[in-house]
């Protein structure tokens, strides 16, 4: 097992820079989770750690190796493709012994190997099938076991579970996770989702334009997202932003925002009165407020799930999204009033969308 | 409000042939009506009559009688038939062989990303193009005895003080025979299998290049099975193909010298049309259905869909 240094990567294609300098490091059996949304460099950052790709400038390291130019086959890494790669002319037995039989492993130990990871991945009944024979879910677990024979220093999955069905999505993640915690290897996990980031990461790292946006244990970006862009991407549903001005009066600290309404601060936000903020507010942290203390919203669409309620309300000239976990009988059209939680506000810069 | 549905006020009859209409059995044999006779008009009855022919003595100009096995007995002791049996048997071997060779390399080379891909995909196909007649004329023009550019280039060269004889010797006409057909079945192979590479997955080159396997790995144990299905598609046809070969041998030899080139088919024509003898020409194209027959049926079974092609079934 290994840790996985990245180093002022950058990749171009062409005269098109698509990753312009990151720098993440990985230690040793942690999971790590590259997520964001399409074509934000992920799926390139990953295929430069196995090798597919090449790196323009910068340095990759794996268990303190320098591996730039080392082949795909010498790096040691296993990787998990979205449509599996599975090669269709081989049973499932064949896929997983394919690499020991290139390393001329001896038939017993590749057996007992294959054996081994076909129990843990619930296989072994399905070890003489082809890969047509099997579901989406056994393919992939397929393309897992393929990765756990070979023992690598370092897992790399490129979103796995997205040809899935939501249930077994799921189910998988789980499985992914307790096979992580089973094994310890160190595991680079590539995604969209921000709830598969969420769900199953040590860390994750947030990706927008070929850059890093912000890296983070989940609670921590879900707390304290650094930028609009994480503050938006991480959670679901997501943050609510509304802009204003920033206005104060003695103690009392408010977002002026449109239409008059007034957002509450507290008294210690770190903006100066007059400055232009967006104002962040995540939607299970707004409380219902009764008559004249809280922000008055009027409901537009109620959708019940069952476990909790999401309301969308128009608030301030902007659509808002509230969720409760009480059951309240609202109307569309209904005027209500909503308070945010003071200590859950985020404040984020109108033109540098930083945190505040 | 409620409507009811009446009986239609049609007639019996005409209920009745509707009805039978409607049965997809009746349908399918009706829809299936004009491609059928096309086939058993154009197809089936040549091949009838041609068959049938063998068994008689028919010339140009006079009807024969059924004269059962003579054609073929005096086949059977003919030297001229058998050596274009070999000949028929060498040509398809060799050249079968040396296109599946040379089509393989060519489309594994235009699989990759070269320069000018499009042009060059498009010239290779240009021997299939061009009639082949008109290509029979420039080999013929290449193996000529005195103009041949071959013999000029290698004679100017100074590997050769004398003309090669292309034509005019046995050993020479069959090899120049077999490269032309080669030059011309070339580009047919490599298409092919080019568009059967194209849809491999590049996911599982990089899965084996992960996995430890080097360039000629990923060849045998990726491209080649993958490719297997449409390879024996091809192999089949272009079998058929080269078996049956007519134009490129009776436009550059006419089966000389001393019927050194003659294939079964232009045998056949030779012995039919100018010979005069129909009865022995169709005998003759007759023979050919075994060796057809037995090329079809192997490729049949090499053919037949691989266990891992096939659907979810369990095993």
């Amino acid at each position: 097992m290994a840790g996985v240094v990245v180093r002022d990567v950058e990749k171009a294609f062409g005269s098109v820079k698509v990753i312009h300098g990151i720098n993440v490091d990985i230690a040793d059996g942690e999971f790590v989770v590259l997520v964001g949304p399409s074509g934000c460099g992920k799926s390139t950052l990953l295929r430069m750690i196995a090798g597919l790709e090449e790196i323009t400038s910068g340095s990759i390291w794996i268990g303190g190796r320098q591996v730039n130019n080392v082949p795909p086959k010498d790096r040691d890494v296993a990787m998990v493709f979205q449509n599996y790669a599975l090669y269709p002319h081989m049973t499932v037995y064949d896929n997983m012994a394919f690499s020991l039989k290139l390393r001329k492993a001896d038939k017993a130990v590749i057996d007992e190997r294959v054996r081994k990871a076909a129990e843990i991945l619930n296989l072994s009944d399905y070890l003489q099938r082809y890969p047509r024979q099997l579901s989406g879910g056994q393919r992939q677990r397929v393309a897992m076991g393929r990765a756990i024979v070979r023992d690598p220093q370092v897992f790399l999955f490129d979103e796995p579970l997205s040809n899935l069905d939501a249930k077994l999505r799921v189910q998988m993640r789980t499985e992914i996770k307790a096979l992580h915690q089973r094994l310890k290897t160190t595991t680079i996990y590539v995604t969209h989702d921000q709830i598969e980031a969420m769900t199953m990461a040590d860390r994750i790292v947030v990706m927008h334009d070929g850059v890093v946006e912000q890296i983070g244990t989940p609670l921590e970006l879900y707390d304290r997202p650094a930028n609009l862009f994480v503050a938006g991407f991480i959670g679901s549903p997501a943050m609510n932003f509304i802009a204003g001005t920033v206005s104060r009066n003695g103690s009392d600290a408010w977002v002026e925002a449109g239409q008059g309404v007034r957002l509450p601060l507290p008294a210690d936000a770190p903006a100066e009165a007059g400055r232009q903020v967006i104002y962040g507010i995540r939607p299970e942290h707004l409380m219902l407020a009764n008559g004249s203390d809280g922000v008055p919203a009027r409901v537009e669409v109620v959708e019940p799930t069952g476990a909790e309620t999401q309301v969308f309300v128009e608030m301030a000239g902007t659509q808002v999204t509230a969720v409760f976990t009480e059951r309240h009988p609202f109307r569309s059209g209904e005027r209500i009033a909503l308070s945010p939680r003071l200590d859950c506000v985020h404040l984020f810069d109108a033109e540098t969308g930083r945190h505040l | 409000m409620a409507t009811v549905l009446k009986p239609q006020s049609v007639s019996p009859r005409l209920a009745t042939l509707s009805r039978i209409l409607d049965h997809p059995t009746v349908l399918s044999v009706i829809f299936m009506l004009p491609a059928a006779s096309i086939l058993l008009l154009f197809l089936t009855y040549p091949l009838g009559l041609g068959i049938w022919m063998g068994f008689t003595d028919v010339r140009i100009g006079r009807p024969g009688v059924f004269i059962g096995l003579e054609n073929y007995i005096s086949l059977w002791y003919d030297g001229v038939f058998w050596l274009s049996v070999f000949n028929t048997l060498l040509y398809t071997t060799v050249a079968t062989v040396l296109k599946f060779g040379l089509g393989l390399w060519l489309a594994l080379l235009l699989n990759h990303s070269l320069p000018f891909k499009a042009f060059i995909r498009a010239i290779v196909l240009l021997p299939y193009i061009i009639p082949t007649v008109l290509s029979a004329i420039a080999f013929w023009w290449i193996y000529d005895a005195q103009f041949s550019i071959i013999s000029w280039s290698l004679e100017r060269l100074g590997l050769i003080d004398r003309y090669i004889d292309f034509l005019g010797d046995p050993w020479n006409a069959r090899w120049s025979l077999i490269a032309a057909n080669v030059w011309r079945g070339i580009p047919f192979v490599a298409i092919c299998l080019l568009a059967g590479l194209q849809t491999i997955s590049p996911s599982l080159y990089e899965a084996a290049a992960l996995d430890g396997a080097n360039a000629w790995q990923r060849f045998r144990h990726v491209t080649v099975p993958m490719l297997m299905p449409i390879l024996s598609i091809v192999l089949t046809f272009s079998v058929l193909f080269t078996f049956t070969d007519f134009q490129l041998i009776y436009a550059i030899t006419r089966g000389g010298p001393m019927n050194a080139t003659h294939l079964m088919a232009t045998l056949a024509f030779q012995r039919a049309i100018p010979g005069g003898q129909l009865g022995e020409g169709a005998a003759i194209a007759t023979a050919m259905i075994p060796f057809l027959v037995f090329a079809t049926v192997f490729s049949y079974y090499g053919l037949q869909r691989r266990k891992w092609q096939q659907g979810a079934a369990d095993d």
